[in-house]
């Protein structure tokens, strides 16, 4: 016998790529945290000498012949600040039905994730270090490794999004707005990013 | 004629292998969430049945302390990799998740998976991963490995299959959030749904910290190997993830069979519903000491003061989640004290398996206390064993219950009961002994090196129980080939039960529900039949 339940109207979507999204950004976050957690406990463990002026402890954790290209670093958090505002714009363009601004805005997000990793190309190149040449090193490429791939992602993001708006999907908000999200989320991790690694040192 | 026949023959031949072909590479590119779960749990299954060979053999060298009887000494420390990588990442992890990929969409009163390609791409991207990593093991590769390609190899494929089993666990996590039938808010989500919520979250929040920590070694044993101590420190960087109580992460789903199963098996509504969440809930709790990879042990030296200042994170870190199990088991008797019990081969499963993963959880909290002196002995593996071994009996369990609804074919109940009582003989054959051991001071992933007069014993008993369990998930899977293909008719309801999958026809249909129901309580189908005889309401 099959039991009969009282039937419903099909539901309306409940903004599935709004609320995977979330649930990604968790998973990015954690993965971050991670990753600094580990960073941090070897910075914890490099040895200390005081500075020449005996005024204040220094930790070795940064080779002395590195120079961190901070014009290049703070370019990328710049960047992603404004991709911030850009992925916002989108999501009030999409909820006023304004494809035209839509667009442009996620056109605009594109052209800064290009630009950010072409900064942190320049971080790479401006610093002239080798991924073997010691402990600092080998860590700093795979953090900020990472940190390219969810960039990447970020482009893939943008780019599907972008074609969708292009191509007329006019009821896509929930998917502009996971779009914001991923966006809000990729600047948080790099801000902590950019403190420790760039910043602390 | 002749010429008329060859033809038809062939055909025919043709025919069949383009039907096989056919019916392949749709197994292959399925989006069917159903059969998704069904790749995962068979797949598991038969990672079980490898598991339990390979810890067979293990204990049969670990009879003898003094030398080497079978195994060959370099090969050691690949086979416990290989072993304890099988226990969690082969058995009990994917084993959970294709249950919840299979069975929550229907519980939830919904047509499909929310990113059921995610699912299938987890899927494959597990498998694929779980292959690599067992073969770069096999080559010298992994934990220790001398052969330097195949230890980058193990690295990579172990990342590949954490992020499976977190493509997989975002996709359950997102039916859960958005994909209820009308009505069902989240307190009347079903409660192995909500252990699927609760399960995939932890495994979102944890496996990415394995992840990030594998990008680190990877980068650094390809090139560097100046930082993380090349391939022996392997497993001091990610050993936390084959331990305790990252298993508890994946034996969240497991105490979610015992709490779903309970109310129907007495026919009653869950009496304090809301307590068995929390219950459920504070298992995944896991995640906290997962997640930071860090152990609160209890040294229990210094004063009143100190002590206590110990217990508070050892109990946080520790104690909750046995404190969840506990709440879920006295609702379950409080469900059963309500009605009239009528215990299934699934319920006995799922109750003595959830008292194993119990078990496990009180010999992981012990070996952290310091006058017990049991860390770094076999008691932590006997608390792994407890876990995953109590976890494999709730799936099959599992599988018992909700196999009528993927089959549409129930499994003999007679023969099911048989094989519950084999494997909790199983489960504690093998881990008890390692408890005793622990105690004696044998040391944990090694096969020599300690002595003490009832070593051959303990260990013996232990390989029994390993190949008890072999014998168990080998005669569960024969069983279910035989009855799900050519078995009884189940019925759409069999087991008289409260949740929505239960008012479709057996098996679920291609798309499960030709009309969206609403959903007026916890327990939707007892709103629509006569109460059970003898059972409160």
């Amino acid at each position: 016998m099959t039991l009969t339940l009282a039937s419903a109207a099909t539901p309306a979507p409940k903004r599935q790529a709004l609320v995977a999204t979330a649930v990604a950004s968790a998973a990015i976050t954690m993965l971050m945290a991670g990753m600094l957690g580990v960073w941090l406990r070897f910075r914890a463990a490099a040895d200390t000498r005081m500075s020449s002026d005996g005024r204040k402890v220094i930790k070795d954790w940064l080779p002395s012949d590195i120079k961190i290209p901070e014009v290049s670093s703070n370019t990328m958090l710049a960047g992603l600040f404004f991709g911030c505002v850009m992925a916002q714009w989108a999501v009030y363009a999409a909820k006023r039905d304004d494809s035209s601004h839509r667009s442009v805005a996620l056109a605009v997000c594109l052209l800064m994730e290009v630009a950010i990793i072409n900064a942190q190309v320049a971080v790479y190149s401006q610093m002239k270090i080798g991924v073997t040449d010691g402990a600092y090193q080998t860590m700093f490429y795979a953090i900020t490794g990472v940190v390219v791939v969810l960039l990447a992602v970020g482009m893939a993001f943008t780019s599907v999004t972008w074609f969708r708006s292009v191509g007329g999907r006019d009821n896509d908000s929930h998917v502009v707005a996971a779009h914001a999200l991923y966006w809000y989320v990729l600047t948080a991790v790099f801000c902590a990013v950019w403190f420790v690694v760039y910043v602390q040192k | 004629m002749t010429t008329i026949h060859t033809n038809v023959d062939v055909t025919a031949a043709g025919s069949r292998a383009a039907s096989l072909v056919s019916v392949i590479a749709d197994w292959i590119t399925t989006a069917d969430h159903k059969k998704i779960g069904r790749l995962f749990i068979g797949s598991s299954l038969v990672a079980a049945v490898a598991t339990a060979v390979l810890a067979a053999f293990l204990g049969l060298e670990r009879m003898s302390a003094s030398s080497y009887s079978i195994l060959n000494g370099d090969s050691v420390v690949q086979l416990f990799a290989a072993y304890q990588f099988s226990l969690v990442y082969a058995i009990v992890a994917p084993l959970f998740i294709g249950l919840a990929i299979a069975v929550v969409p229907l519980q939830l009163g919904s047509r499909s998976l929310s990113y059921p390609r995610l699912a299938a791409f987890g899927f494959w991207a597990w498998a694929s991963g779980l292959i690599i990593t067992l073969a770069a093991l096999g080559a010298n590769g992994g934990p220790g490995g001398g052969n330097s390609n195949m230890v980058d190899l193990y690295l990579l494929a172990l990342g590949l299959v954490a992020l499976g089993l977190s493509a997989a666990s975002v996709s359950i996590a997102v039916t859960v959030l958005t994909s209820r039938a009308p009505g069902m808010s989240l307190l009347r989500t079903p409660m192995f749904s909500w252990s699927a919520l609760m399960g995939s979250m932890a495994t979102v929040l944890t496996l990415p910290v394995l992840i990030g920590t594998l990008a680190y070694l990877y980068v650094d044993h390809t090139y560097g190997r100046v930082a993380f101590g090349g391939n022996v420190d392997v497993t001091k960087w990610i050993g936390w993830s084959f331990n305790q109580p990252q298993t508890f992460i994946f034996a969240v789903m497991a105490v979610g069979v015992l709490a779903e199963l309970a109310p129907i098996v007495a026919g009653v509504r869950q009496p304090l519903r809301p307590i068995m969440l929390i219950g459920i809930t504070l298992v995944s709790t896991a995640a906290l000491g997962a997640a930071t990879q860090s152990t609160h042990a209890m040294s229990w030296t210094g004063t009143t003061s100190d002590k206590v200042q110990e217990f508070i994170p050892f109990a946080l870190f520790n104690l909750l989640p046995i404190l969840g199990v506990l709440i879920v088991l006295a609702l379950g008797g409080l469900a059963a004290k309500a009605g009239r019990v009528k215990p299934t081969a699934s319920f006995v499963f799922a109750f003595l398996g959830t008292g194993m993963i119990l078990v496990g959880m009180l010999v992981h909290a012990l070996s952290l206390i310091g006058p017990a002196a049991l860390a770094g002995t076999v008691a932590q593996e006997s608390s792994t064993l407890y876990v995953v071994y109590g976890a494999v009996m709730v799936a099959l369990g599992a599988i018992v219950h909700w196999g009528p609804k993927l089959w549409g074919r129930r499994l003999p109940e007679k023969q099911m009961f048989g094989l519950a009582a084999l494997s909790l003989v199983a489960t504690v054959l093998s881990s008890l002994p390692y408890v005793l051991a622990g105690f004696l001071d044998q040391p944990g992933n090694a096969v020599a090196g300690w002595s003490y007069d009832v070593s051959a014993l303990l260990n013996t008993v232990s390989t029994i129980g390993h190949a008890l369990m072999f014998i168990t998930v080998l005669g569960f899977i024969g069983l279910a080939f035989k009855h799900f293909t050519t078995g009884a008719l189940a019925g759409d309801d069999p087991w008289d039960a409260h949740s929505l999958e239960w008012s479709i026809p057996s098996p679920a249909p291609a798309g499960n529900f030709a009309d969206i129901a609403t959903v007026g309580s916890a327990e939707p189908l007892l709103d629509v039949k006569p109460a059970r005889q003898g059972a409160s309401a």
